[in-house]
């Protein structure tokens, strides 16, 4: 009963209020998305009890944590969480095993369901285990605190934009381990982000939020292709879609995959035939005809139906288009839409320029 | 060749020291680490009473614990109802005044290494089951202990030396309350140039050996967490 987290908070930062209230599902990814100083850390610290909110109401899969009208608190220690800080915060005296076990030996026996051997495993922590933090690089301080984590035991795994210090040679060592990480682990996890990047990469759940409200939340594929929030207004605005590969093309080396709106060739995809991946269109690399075009470059153009639009100033737009039932978005000018006197029902020619793998 | 009074003098001084160290220690670990982390926004009051040693003139010090402490003073006078007996010019006197007199060197330099302290550290290790004893015990405390070591040493070291308190409260009872500083002093008053020498050139060595041992050890320290 219950499953999942249900919260409401109150909580005065600078120069506003965070006010919010909402549910995040009990398994799965769900990233909490906004600019710096949106107030979504410190959502993330009022979940795991580090920031005391003025008024709040907490409730983890049926357990109330937080209770501020009863008195009721439950301190961090004893929620079983897990919390990657953004710089890691390592304990310097201690080694990286000492580390990784912090959590672990305090975890009641009937708990210890992690083992050290298999979170050194995940996170290619072996040649580690016997440094002390300071001789790490910011990407290696970073797994291990992921692994102390893990080592927690945690029930639910809160992740403070956990590569906004890294470079991005170390941004991509990391997120292959967090991919992996989701795919192993059945726990909740709470992944705070500004990075656009990073959460079509890891998300399954979106939440945004804005100046310490909540402004929008759902499925990741779904609030990507809504023409309506914030997100896609962004440079790297773009729907994702699942597709499976049908074809290698060796000779000009390309891939062929199939969604429901049809087919669509990319850059080779070092997987087999059959294969489920998932792809994203960027909203800009999106072009839009009448008429099905003449001989050109560009080699995937599908048949779409406008569905909505949404002016977003400077004489930029962004349009949803039905691609067999899939949503894409494309970006163009307010002057191309009144040219082509586009409308909702308008039958367009979707001219996609470029796709991206995602995984 | 010093004589048994000053071998008498030397183990009341070092009696004094390790007594006195180990009070501020005990007392003065709780004391530092609110003062480190209180958001009280009288703090500054507290703080500026226990640097006041560090500026007051020792014999000033002195003479307002003699009026507390002796038979007719509020502390002592009460004692003394109470049916014990007035605590100036006894060695319990002399911790006391010591206390007191040493307060902002063993204080000073636990709060710095306390405040030193990343308080995110301290939130990671409640993320990870750790209650607030524990992580005093686990995170505090060995973070800290280079300035543990430095509080103590100069606490030490400050006792040691220690003569206008002392000469105000404890008078100079061979025996009871002679301290090293006030013989060697006893002896240049009355020309004992050799005597004062030995006592003088143990007091420096000892003193350099104390020093010299806790910067190495405070040097290791830094090593082993460097690697």
């Amino acid at each position: 009963m219950n499953k999942g987290i249900h919260f409401r908070f109150s909580l005065p930062l600078e120069g506003f209020n965070l006010a919010a209230k909402g549910e995040i599902p009990g398994q799965g990814v769900t990233a909490l998305f906004g600019r710096s100083g949106s107030g979504k850390s410190s959502l993330l610290r009022c979940i795991a009890g580090l920031a005391q909110p003025v008024q709040a109401y907490l409730q983890f899969n049926g357990t109330v944590w937080h209770d501020s009208e009863r008195g009721l608190f439950v301190p961090p220690q004893q929620r079983g969480i897990g919390y990657v800080f953004q710089e890691g915060v390592l304990f310097p005296h201690l080694s990286v095993r000492d580390n990784l076990l912090f959590g672990f030996n305090r975890t009641p026996k009937t708990e210890q369901i992690e083992s050290l051997q298999r979170v050194v495993e995940l996170l290619g922590l072996n040649a580690l285990l016997k440094r002390y933090p300071v001789q790490l690089s910011g990407g290696e301080k970073q797994r291990v605190a992921i692994g102390r984590a893990l080592l927690n035991n945690p029930r639910l795994l809160l992740m403070d934009e956990p590569m906004a210090s890294l470079d991005r040679a170390h941004k991509k060592e990391i997120i292959p381990y967090l991919e992996c990480l989701h795919r192993s682990i059945s726990i909740p996890i709470i992944y705070v982000t500004h990075d656009p990047e990073e959460l079509v990469r890891i998300a399954d759940h979106l939440i945004l939020i804005e100046a310490g409200r909540l402004t929008a939340q759902g499925a990741l594929a779904e609030m990507m292709a809504r023409v309506d929030l914030p997100i896609a207004r962004d440079y790297d605005a773009g729907a994702i879609i699942s597709a499976r590969i049908i074809e290698h093309d060796e000779d000009f080396h390309l891939t062929r995959v199939e969604f429901s709106g049809g087919e669509l060739t990319i850059a080779a995809v070092d997987q087999p035939v059959g294969s489920a991946i998932r792809i994203r269109i960027h909203a800009k690399d999106v072009s839009l005809a009448l008429d099905a075009p003449g001989p050109t470059s560009i080699l995937n153009i599908l048949p779409a139906k406008v569905t909505e639009m949404q002016a977003h100033g400077r004489g930029r737009m962004v349009i949803r288009l039905d691609v067999g039932g899939v949503p894409v978005l494309a970006r163009i000018t307010q002057k191309s839409q009144h040219r082509l006197g586009l409308v909702p029902g308008s039958k367009v020619y979707a001219q996609i320029k470029s796709v991206a793998l995602l995984a | 060749m010093p004589s048994e009074t000053d071998l008498t003098a030397l183990l009341i001084t070092l009696k004094l020291a390790a007594v006195t160290t180990s009070i501020l220690l005990l007392f003065g670990t709780p004391l530092a680490w609110w003062l480190a982390r209180t958001r009280w926004r009288f703090r500054f009051l507290l703080e500026a009473v226990v640097a006041l040693p560090l500026v007051l003139p020792p014999t000033v010090l002195g003479f307002y614990l003699l009026v507390a402490l002796g038979p007719h003073g509020p502390i002592g006078g009460l004692l003394e109802a109470l049916g014990g007996q007035a605590i100036a010019f006894t060695f319990t006197g002399l911790v006391i005044g010591s206390v007191f007199y040493s307060l902002p060197f063993v204080i000073q330099p636990l709060q710095n290494a306390f405040s030193a302290i990343d308080e995110r550290t301290l939130e990671a290790a409640s993320t990870l089951r750790a209650t607030p004893l524990d992580r005093f015990f686990s995170i505090v405390l060995p973070l800290a202990r280079p300035g543990i070591i430095t509080a103590a040493t100069l606490g030490f070291a400050h006792t040691l030396g220690e003569f206008g308190v002392v000469l105000m409260i404890g008078g100079n009872i061979p025996g009871e309350t002679q301290v090293l500083s006030i013989a060697i002093y006893d002896h240049v008053e009355s020309l004992q140039y050799a005597q004062a020498h030995w006592l003088s050139a143990a007091l420096l060595l000892f003193s350099f050996l104390v020093l010299f041992l806790v910067y190495r050890m405070n040097q290791r320290h830094r090593g082993q967490q460097a690697g």
